[in-house]
């Protein structure tokens, strides 16, 4: 601490040599640095430890990615194992299997687009008109609350309606209507993956819909009720052109996140239907590295879809930020 | 023009259809909600012979019997998860928030040292999330293996949960920061006294979050752990229930309680808390997650 005050003198140990940012002018730019850094320590010290957490487990593991070009083998850590360039990706590129994980993962993900997207604008649409608070008040908090249930329950809960021995089995056969094969089956897998993701997370995506529907103004509807228009007229011409820039931001910024169909949901029904259908890229990536312990390569393909993610990502910040609206990272 | 209930004169009155349109709308989507979650529990409390009638689940338990939660509770490794998992969820909900508030405070505070390349830092990494194989390397040579911190470490700031905080530190007014720091406060006395106060909702909406985020945490057990009896709640549900492993090894007596009951129990247990918190904090959530998109 004492260092600092000497250095704060004039004509301290370092000269001003480089260019520094416009500091004070009495002072060097280091000793300028370290005075600054000292007005605030405690901030600093207060940030430290989450600060240590992203450089620890979020540029340690950016870091980690040299596995990606590594024979890594465990035991001989990331010093000891081979480097083997870029093998992983040429193999990735002949390797039917992978082939299926993206092709599946895109058609989940197009599944989604087209069927969850505009699944929680239709549920928000149909609770603003609802004009009674109490009424609203209850649906929007049962809705809301399968999105804190974790991925084992929902589809725990999906078993159990809609299994072999479940509830849906159990009315069609009462009704004398034979039994459907939807879990296990993987015919039914995606239309099943979407309605777990609706069921799970529609009420809470409806929030964002929500508060911009709420902004419409209300003079608008107003007008066009006494012009004659009805419920359907004020919707296509007042609301959907009020929230479309909400509508078109989301559309966009789902567009970046397009490959990121989530782990967990697949990672738990991966082997009831089994890899044919069942593999995405990341589960891929987890019964290669974990399950066959073939790190490297699990790795690359992580990395490879990183990679991706991060073009599409900054891509569609790029088009946010042209249609007048503030991206992900700019906050 | 305030809305007081009643609709607005211009709305009209709709008509009988379109009332019972809505009506039927609303209570399907309530029900798709409820059903799964009530058969759930009803089969838990249903005694065996019912379970068995009905070929595996019921919508009314007939006669009420808790053999399978007094089965399950009696110490065995459902008892273990249970407590493991309320542990991590205690102890990293309050880890996380120390760390996030810490963060987000310095990095809300305009013309802090480094304020800008850290904030780009912390915002980076939205970008890139770590992938789970350099993820696992790292908890690796942290030495974290079969440790509970590998299932807190990891986890410890949500960069999501960062900025809605860092963006609520904004709006404090900085008249209030300024009249305090006058009066001769520190920083630390700013944020413990006038800062954290006025953001108790916040924190609460971010704890709940983190609370449920760690306690619904399954998989990073199934990777980092080899002994079993540490594993928490989640991770054990998916080894009995969507796993396939059965339960009939832990339940003693199946003439008291069916297996379906039993699994249905776990799944309860695992939902309970986070029902039960729900109704308290979710008046907060809805202004936490609308200022949160806004600002991000």
């Amino acid at each position: 601490m004492s260092m600092t005050r000497v250095r704060g003198g004039a004509g301290g140990t370092s000269p001003p040599v480089e260019t520094a940012p416009p500091g004070p002018k009495d002072d060097s730019s280091r000793s300028g640095h370290l005075r600054r850094i000292r007005a605030d320590r405690v901030l600093l010290v207060v940030a430290a430890p989450g600060l240590v957490y992203f450089l620890v487990f979020h540029y340690g593991a950016l870091f980690g990615n040299v596995l990606a070009f590594q024979d890594f083998v465990p035991f001989l850590g990331v010093s000891g194992s081979e480097w083997v360039g870029l093998a992983h990706f040429e193999r990735m590129f002949g390797d039917p299997e992978f082939w299926n994980a993206v092709r599946n993962t895109l058609v989940i993900a197009a599944l989604q687009l087209v069927f969850f997207f505009p699944a929680p604008l239709a549920l928000a649409l149909l609770l603003n008109s609802v004009v009674g608070d109490t009424v609203r008040r209850f649906v929007q908090s049962v809705v809301y609350l399968p999105h804190f249930l974790s991925w084992v329950i929902v589809v725990a809960l999906f078993q159990q309606v809609l299994g072999g021995a479940g509830a849906l089995n159990g009315w069609l056969s009462d009704l004398g209507l034979g039994t459907v094969s939807i879990i296990g089956n993987p015919d039914a897998y995606g239309p099943l993956v979407i309605a777990q993701l609706i069921w799970k997370e529609c009420g809470w995506a409806t929030i964002i819909f929500l508060a911009a529907l709420s902004q419409v103004d209300e003079q608008q509807y107003e007008a066009a009720a006494l012009d004659g228009a009805g419920y359907w007229r004020r919707l296509w011409h007042v609301t959907l052109p009020a929230i479309r820039p909400v509508i078109a931001l989301l559309l966009v910024l789902r567009l970046g996140e397009f490959l990121s169909i989530g782990f967990e949901q697949f990672f738990l029904q991966r082997q009831s239907v089994g890899p044919e259908t069942g593999e995405v890229l990341e589960t891929f990536v987890y019964f290669t590295g974990f399950a066959s312990g073939d790190f490297g390569y699990a790795a690359a393909v992580g990395l490879f879809k990183g990679v991706i993610g991060v073009a599409l990502v900054y891509a569609a910040n790029k088009v946010a930020h042209r249609l007048g609206e503030q991206g992900v990272y700019h906050s | 023009m305030s809305r007081t209930g009643a609709a607005p004169a211009w709305m009209g009155r709709p008509t009988v259809a379109v009332r019972v349109a809505k009506a039927v709308a609303l209570t399907v989507v309530v029900l798709l909600v409820i059903f799964p979650l009530w058969t759930v529990l009803a089969t838990s409390l249903a005694d065996p012979q019912t379970v068995i009638e009905n070929g595996g689940w019921v919508v009314w338990p007939g006669e009420f019997s808790f053999g399978a939660y007094t089965e399950i509770l009696q110490g065995g490794i459902i008892t273990r998860a249970m407590l493991v998992s309320a542990g991590i969820t205690l102890v990293g909900t309050a880890l996380s928030l120390a760390c996030t508030v810490g963060l987000a405070y310095t990095l809300s505070r305009p013309k802090v040292y480094g304020g800008k390349p850290l904030l780009l830092l912390v915002l980076f990494t939205f970008l890139f999330p770590p992938g789970m194989v350099p993820l696992f390397l790292v908890v690796r040579s942290a030495g974290l293996f079969d440790q509970y911190a590998a299932l807190v470490l990891p986890f410890l700031v949500n960069v999501f949960n960062l900025v809605v905080m860092r963006g609520f530190f904004q709006s404090i007014p900085p008249e209030l920061i300024d009249a305090a720091r006058i009066d001769g406060a520190g920083e630390l006395a700013i944020l413990r006294r006038i800062v954290l106060p006025l953001s108790k909702a916040v924190i609460a909406v971010i704890g709940l979050f983190y609370a449920v985020a760690y306690w619904n945490r399954f998989f990073e057990a199934i990777i980092y752990f080899n002994d079993q009896t540490r594993w928490p709640i989640g991770t054990v549900l998916r080894q009995y229930v969507t796993g396939g492993a059965s339960l009939a090894e832990t339940s003693g007596e199946l003439a008291t309680t069916s297996p379906q009951s039993v699994q249905m129990a776990v799944v309860v247990l695992a939902t309970l808390p986070i029902v039960c918190v729900y109704p308290f904090l979710q008046r907060y959530f809805v202004k936490g997650v609308v200022t949160g998109a806004l600002k991000a």
